[in-house]
């Protein structure tokens, strides 16, 4: 198997897919010629030629609403926004139409449509560049939120997001573009949409976690190994929304403990359903107020700062601490 | 008759006072005293000269990514230079010669660049709006701006700069749609630079001219070499007056040419050529100019070497102050800062909670 960083296993999706479905095109803004800003689309119009890679004039909202036009029509559009920050231009396209087309044709017409945006810190990025808005997106009933946290399961929740019949926005940690490399194999693999997973077993403690986030939460529960001799579970949601709360709150029942962790703002965040979703089916289970370690209320301030703005392992190592002080 | 063309009350000129080969037209040379002259020519060298310096230092690691404006100067920086102090420039991220000419200062800008939003704080006597990123959204705000200014019985004018790739969002659409209907004093500029990273002007539009968009919104429309102060400056100026005159907005297409790099983390080579980049070299709007105040014999040799000599020092102190600054900067709570008129509760707690957990002894400490 060859090794491969998020960029090149997005890409082996992208190429992959389009060489089994025509019905596949990408589009969005530098996506032919310059590969995407971050080379995700590299090769692809070499490959495929400009009617399938296409470099679309500057404008969100066009290209989301004319994918929708395509797959109604019966084509597979992967869109690409060049940045989080960028897709609420589409927002309108997304919320009154892509998430509700087959809901307003009462079954008529379907938008298997991917928008695929990196997201999130650390990259010392400009305003409007680093934000983390998936709670955004995950309150529309219709549209599915997918966030990966590595290449290898990126690549094969990106197939499954082209291969779904519905909207999907599909949301990339840019922090993790070139971070680090697994395994990727170049036969075909998927992940069902809508299942989180087991990163990590443990007894003591649950800590929930995605995207970027998965490292710093991973190190944490070696840190909580190694400092007090705590077994940390770790759950990867992989998709936000519809959310699966099948191994958090199995998680939570045994551990009795839990902490959640996203740079998104803390209030209305993912995190604030992952607790209403424990306090409704693990509430007799839990041995301590669940924790939610995350970004705070705020923009995330310009890179200068960010690092304070961010989650990181003391943040998280610090309120498993007290998760797992509390008697 | 069933069918017959209809005549549209405007055409669209095409302006150019000043060509790359410096032959001047002297019907339509503006009349712009030589102080002036001489200082929109010191500010142009001054942005210039820090434009590099900022993409050194952003190659050095010491600033963040960050969007050149070299090759640009003309067309945003005549442009302003019609403004009163009080009316409003509402910027996109490329105007670093208008900005530094409305009274921005070289540190402000370095801090932002340098990842502090303190380089963002306006200071009271400007009536600008920050640099906006998102393209083409602060379209609709100058928009706004100029129907308050119209509300208000004042005769100041909003003037909102933008590029070649914003002429696709729907919000230069809706914003001029909205300036023709309510005939609003506003001046939109576009600086087509030819790129939007990777997608040239061509393929932005099948239109042949960026302003005749105009005239679909029933506002005057005028295109103008870009690389040319003195034109954009004649077209600026009109447009400006006929604003304060309350008779309504105008389109100015500045035809210019982004001579580096989109942000510093792009490759043009990727997608153009180095002779489309060194033709548009000859036509640099800095040499250009120079040439003309030369000519005009307002600028000698000697002095060009004084004005360069004196930039490199205004740009090196203010490195120095701006890194001075930056130490002084390091105050995490600044995070907080800004949001709400007042902070609510909930956010408090939250700062709380930040410098508990700022404070707090290493783990070790507390656990051995």
């Amino acid at each position: 198997m060859a090794k491969r960083n998020l960029v090149q296993a997005l890409n082996l999706a992208l190429r992959q897919e389009m060489e089994r479905d025509d019905r596949v095109i990408v589009l969005g803004e530098d996506v032919g010629r310059d590969g995407g800003v971050f080379r995700v689309t590299e090769g692809l119009i070499e490959r495929f030629g400009e009617e399938r890679v296409v470099d679309t004039p500057l404008a969100e909202s066009a290209i989301v609403g004319a994918s929708i036009g395509m797959a109604v029509a019966g084509l597979r559009p992967v869109c690409e926004i060049q940045f989080d920050g960028f897709t609420y231009y589409a927002m309108h396209q997304i919320e009154s139409h892509a998430a509700r087309l087959r809901w307003r044709s009462q079954g008529r017409h379907e938008v298997p449509l991917v928008v695929r945006a990196p997201y999130g810190g650390g990259v010392r990025a400009l305003e409007h560049h680093s934000e983390s808005r998936e709670a955004l997106w995950a309150h529309l009933p219709g549209l599915k939120t997918v966030i990966p946290s590595g290449p290898r399961n990126a690549r094969a929740l990106l197939v499954s997001a082209i291969r779904d019949p519905d909207p999907v926005m599909f949301f990339e940690p840019k922090a993790l573009y070139r971070a680090f490399r697994e395994e990727v194999p170049e036969a075909e693999e998927t992940l069902p949409l809508g299942r989180s997973r087991v990163a990590r077993e443990g007894t003591d403690l649950t800590l929930v976690a995605y995207g970027a986030m998965l490292r710093p939460t991973l190190e944490a529960a070696e840190e909580l190994k190694r400092s007090r001799g705590a077994e940390a579970e770790v759950i990867d949601l992989l998709t936000i929304s519809p959310l699966d709360d099948t191994l958090l709150v199995a998680s939570a029942r045994k551990t009795g403990r839990v902490a959640v962790v996203h740079e998104a703002p803390r209030s209305f965040g993912p995190g604030a359903e992952i607790v209403a979703r424990l306090v409704e089916k693990a509430f007799y289970h839990l041995e301590a107020p669940v924790a939610r370690v995350t970004g705070y209320d705020v923009i995330i301030p310009l890179f200068s700062r960010e690092r304070y703005y961010l989650p990181d392992v003391p943040r998280i190592v610090q309120a498993a601490q007290r998760l797992l002080e509390a008697p | 008759m069933p069918r017959a063309n209809i005549e549209l009350p405007e055409a669209i000129a095409y302006l150019s006072i000043l060509d790359e080969q410096g032959r001047l037209d002297r019907e339509l040379e503006p009349r712009i005293d030589e102080g002036l002259l001489l200082r929109l020519y010191r500010t142009m060298l001054l942005a210039r000269r820090f434009d590099e310096r900022l993409l050194s230092l952003q190659r050095q690691g010491r600033i963040g990514t960050f969007p050149p404006s070299s090759g640009q100067e003309a067309a945003h920086l005549g442009a302003v230079a019609v403004l009163e102090p009080d009316d409003w420039m509402v910027p996109a991220f490329r105007e670093l010669a208008a900005e530094l000419w409305r009274g921005r200062t070289l540190e402000s800008v370095l801090l932002y660049n340098a990842g502090f939003n303190e380089g963002a704080r306006i200071p009271p006597e400007r009536n600008d709006l920050p640099i906006s990123i998102p393209v083409g959204s602060q379209i609709l705000h100058a928009v706004g701006i100029a129907w308050a200014l119209r509300y208000r019985k004042t005769d100041r004018v909003a003037m909102v700069f933008f590029g070649d790739g914003a002429t696709s969002q729907g919000d230069f659409h809706e914003g001029l749609n909205f300036a023709g209907v309510f005939s609003l004093p506003v001046v939109f500029v576009c600086q087509n630079n030819q790129w939007a990273i990777s997608h040239p002007r061509s393929r932005q539009t099948r239109s042949r001219t960026l302003a005749q968009k105009a005239l679909a919104y029933g506002i005057r429309g005028i295109q103008v070499d870009g690389n040319d102060l003195l034109a954009v400056y004649a077209a600026a100026g009109e447009a400006v007056a006929r604003a304060r005159a309350g008779e309504g907005a105008t389109l100015i297409e500045c035809v210019t040419y982004r001579l580096s790099v989109h942000t510093t983390a792009d490759d043009p080579r990727r997608y153009r050529t180095d002779e489309e980049v060194e033709a548009w070299r000859r036509r640099d709007p800095l040499t250009r100019f120079q040439n003309y105040l030369a000519e005009r014999g307002i600028l000698s040799e000697e002095k060009i070497r004084g004005s360069e000599e004196e930039v490199g020092r205004e740009i090196q102190q203010a490195v120095e102050r701006a890194e001075e600054e930056m130490k002084r900067l390091a105050d995490p709570l600044a995070l907080f800062d800004h949001l709400w008129a007042e902070m609510p509760a909930s956010l408090r707690e939250q700062r709380e909670e930040f410098i508990a957990a700022m404070s707090a002894p290493p783990r070790e400490d507390r656990h051995g």
